[in-house]
């Protein structure tokens, strides 16, 4: 037998439903050995077996304090190197807190009222004609709406990164309207991506007119209608020139393509997907309406590329692909973001009714089939939103986020489209007509899970 | 404070000895006691001894099923706490990661330890420190409408006198005391349910026989006859008094306590099935990838990304539950969430991960198929899925028990 296998033989994986991962601590192996201890037989055959435990008591009890005591050394190491004033532990020193700020719980209180009193009153008219009125595009830009994920030093308002308080504005306006809450979002969603990955030039170039009194619509657009689509393999192309690029390909589901002045558009070049700033008024561009199932107020185009001339400084971020994946990630993030809004909206509408609606002499929320619907609704829903906070709060960290998106996405998709599908199934026949908007949420909600791009937080 | 979703730093020793124990100590007699049933667990007697020198050096930060209790004199700070209830369900966890039936078989950590640790008054919690205490409630006409019960506590000077058969109490056999709900009176209704600490050896009291289980073997289940069997009145848990107007709150209030500690045991049964499903099927050339669309990538891969996304949601509801409770916030509806989604992710993810193993899984040769038997009762005991649904209900809709039956 050589060394190594006898190495391997003392890897933990393997046996006992253990993964192959697994390995072994010198805790670990102190507890493998006690564990061959106490399963031996010699200890009753030499009635050794009480003082035997006695003896762990003593010995385990000085053994892992040593332990913790190093671990809290640690822990006070790193925190003193990072912010050694602070009085208190706060976000940085890793306590588990459901709690926004005062700052973010403003700002949601804000928007909250945006989206009951502007956002739903137009939500109906919105989705049918396919375009957000104008007030309500107006009043996203009062509250700050396209500069929440600008710096400071950039005239925006965020003293640090703002996925969290994205996230939470996503969540409030779209328990107004999803798609109205799509419209209003997309512009400051190309800022925000601006100040995450922009050159200076580009920063200088563009962000002053996200900062200022006339906002230009703007989305980010790399979806694409093919079948099974995977965003990280766009099959719109980018090609080096003398002077820059030339992209060829077809974007869908962009929102308000129609009147975007600017777009970030996902191309592959050189075998990795990369972004790409592409004013509206570049040659070769063509935006066609492409209205959808729901997140209609959102006015969706298809951004048709032939042979569009960009710059050599047109590439935002990084050209391996990392700035793309990210984008992608917090693309995911905010309409997760959107779904449990909207998941909420469902559940404050649903409740009311089963309690007001009568059948069979008494509320139908006296039904269990009836009540237990509402329950899961509610449950499921308050897992979105701890999936899509918790990857919110590890984005703003600057942690790798991208484990926690995947499952907050794979979370809403399912159980988002399934409150959609009860929330309309609760009203019965009245649920199915317009008169009751949780028809609407049902569309909207189908798109989460195929909308890739258009928002980020 | 500002909102944050890891796993607590301060934490991380503890989990990380926890996974330690149960990796070492308990997966190496998993399959044994999983054969053996009623055969006692003897390694367990070292390794409580462990934790009771753990916890007497504070390493374990009060995790256990006493930890549940809410002490009235902390909690005079603003800052938010990451408490004993938080490094309750973050162990437990990972001790059930390691074997259900040998953690509910643990001396000391009974689920009674919990209702004395959530009802007991000072005098009480003192004089049953370091008692190992099982919990009978069901009884054979009685399960989820615990309202019913008919065991029946009767004062008689200084002492109650209990009569009644009580079923499934888990280390029935093996504890030092039972935690028994009886009724003072029944025509009281649930305000009359009482729960009294009756030592093992109380003349009058005896165990009838053992189960023979789908699952959770390693862990003993009683059936015990009380037959004028007197126990002294300060063995009352809380207040004797017959408050109609508080009702069952008392005694339900254990629950809302013990709810996240059964969750936490169906999330960590399942978290040893998908972390062996993953290497499994990391082995057979699946990978699983967090990019991708679920839908381009294999289907044993999108079914994992579903399982992981369900076993994570009831870990945040898990983990959200004990915050609000080290939090003294009134948590009995997120407790109800996190029991229901944990209670069926459970079962859902150990039973298609032995559908994913294939034969592999079905076998006896791994342990997926023994988890798929264990995770069953996570969804049935301390209260159903169709109860944790019922009161979930009942709570967001504001319908009261004789509206929502």
């Amino acid at each position: 037998m050589s060394p190594s296998s006898k190495v391997w033989n003392l890897r933990p994986g393997g046996r006992h439903g253990l993964s192959s991962k697994e390995t072994r601590d010198p805790i670990g192996y102190a507890v493998a050995a006690l564990s061959r201890l106490a399963q031996s037989d010699v200890l009753d055959r030499l009635g050794l077996r009480k003082q035997a435990e006695r003896g762990v008591f003593t010995a385990t009890r000085t053994g892992f304090r040593t332990a913790t005591a190093a671990s809290r050394q640690f822990a006070r190491a790193g925190t003193s190197g990072a912010a050694g004033t602070r009085p208190a532990p706060a976000a940085g020193a890793g306590v588990f807190d459901l709690t926004p700020t005062e700052d973010e719980q403003m700002l949601v209180d804000v928007v909250t009222e945006l989206a009951d009193e502007v956002l739903r009153p137009a939500a109906a008219e919105a989705d049918e004609t396919c375009t957000a009125p104008e007030a309500v595009l107006k009043a996203g830009l009062e509250v700050g709406l396209p500069i929440l994920g600008v710096p400071e030093s950039l005239g925006g308002i965020s003293e640090e990164r703002s996925a969290v308080a994205g996230t939470l504005v996503a969540e409030a306006l779209a328990r107004g309207d999803l798609g109205l809450a799509v419209a209003s979002l997309a512009p400051g969603s190309v800022a925000t991506a601006l100040g995450l990955w922009g050159t200076d030039a580009q920063q200088q170039t563009y962000l002053p007119a996200f900062t200022g009194d006339a906002v230009p619509a703007a989305a980010i657009a790399l979806t694409e209608p093919t079948v099974l689509f995977d965003p990280l393999a766009p099959t719109t192309t980018a090609e080096r020139t003398d002077d820059g690029f030339v992209l060829n390909g077809v974007k869908s589901a962009v929102p308000r393509g129609a009147d975007a002045e600017l777009f970030v558009v996902g191309a592959r070049l050189d075998g990795a997907p990369v972004l790409f700033l592409v004013d509206s008024s570049t040659p070769g561009l063509e935006v066609v309406a492409d209205p959808a199932m729901g997140v209609r107020a959102a006015g969706l185009t298809r951004l048709v590329l032939t042979d569009v001339a960009l710059p050599s400084d047109a590439v935002l971020g990084a050209s391996d692909g990392s700035t793309y994946a990210e984008c992608v990630r917090l693309a995911r993030l905010a309409w997760c973001a959107l779904a449990v809004g909207t998941g909420q909206a469902v559940l404050d509408y649903v409740t009311p009714y089963v309690k007001e609606r009568q059948a069979f002499g008494e509320p139908v929320a006296h039904r269990q089939s009836v009540a237990f619907m509402v329950a899961n609704i509610a449950i499921e829903l308050q897992a979105m939103r701890l999936l899509t906070w918790k990857a919110a709060a590890r984005a703003a960290a600057g942690k790798d986020f991208a484990r926690e998106v995947a499952l907050a996405r794979r979370l809403c998709a399912e159980k988002g489209m399934q409150i959609g599908n009860d929330g309309v199934q609760l009203l019965g026949g009245h649920g199915y007509v317009k008169e009751h908007p949780v028809e609407r949420w049902y569309r909207d909600l189908r798109a989460i899970g195929v909308m890739e791009g258009a928002v980020l937080v | 404070m500002a909102i944050n979703l890891d796993d607590p730093k301060k934490f991380r020793p503890l989990v990380g000895q926890a996974h330690q124990v149960a990796m070492n100590m308990l997966r190496p007699i998993s399959r044994k006691y999983d054969k053996a049933e009623h055969a006692y667990p003897q390694e367990l007697d070292m390794l409580a001894a462990m934790i009771d020198g753990l916890s007497e050096s504070g390493a374990s930060e009060g995790a256990g099923a006493a930890g549940v209790r809410r002490e009235e004199s902390a909690g005079t700070d603003q800052r938010v706490a990451n408490g004993a209830n938080l490094a309750s369900v973050m162990s437990i966890a990972e001790m059930c990661w390691g074997d259900v039936g040998l953690l509910l078989s643990m001396p000391r950590q009974g689920l009674g330890n919990s209702a004395i640790a959530s009802v007991a008054n000072e005098e009480q919690a003192a004089r049953f420190a370091g008692v190992w205490a099982g919990m009978a409630i069901t009884e054979p006409g009685t399960g989820s409408d615990s309202a019913n019960i008919t065991t029946t506590a009767v004062l008689d000077g200084d002492e109650y006198v209990l009569n009644g058969e009580k079923i499934f109490v888990t280390s029935g056999d093996r504890c030092d005391a039972v935690v028994v709900w009886a009724t003072l009176d029944r025509d009281l209704g649930r305000a009359a349910i009482k729960s009294f600490v009756v030592p093992k050896g109380t003349p009058g009291m005896r165990v009838e026989r053992l189960e023979h289980k789908l699952g959770i073997k390693a862990s003993d289940t009683a059936t015990i006859i009380f037959d004028d069997c007197r126990v002294p009145t300060e063995n009352l848990l809380g207040s004797p008094e017959i408050d109609v107007k508080q009702g069952f709150a008392g005694a339900m209030a254990t629950f809302d306590n013990t709810r996240p500690l059964v969750a936490s045991m169906a999330v960590g049964c399942a978290k040893a099935a998908l972390d062996l499903t993953r290497d499994l099927l990391e082995q057979a050339g699946v990978e699983i990838d967090y990019d991708r669309p679920a839908l381009t990538q294999s289907a044993a891969a999108a079914k994992f990304l579903q399982m992981e996304a369900d076993w994570e949601a009831a870990y945040l509801l898990m983990l959200q539950a004990a915050w609000m409770a080290d939090n003294r916030q009134p948590n009995s509806l997120e407790a109800s969430m996190a029991k229901a989604k944990a209670g069926r992710v459970g079962s859902d993810i150990t039973l298609s991960c032995v559908e994913l193993a294939g034969s592999v899984g079905y076998s006896e040769a791994e342990l997926l198929e023994k988890w798929a038997r264990d995770s069953k009762i996570l969804d049935i005991f301390e209260g159903t899925q169709q109860i944790q649904q019922l009161i979930v209900a009942r709570r967001v809709l504001g319908l009261t028990s004789t509206e929502l039956k």
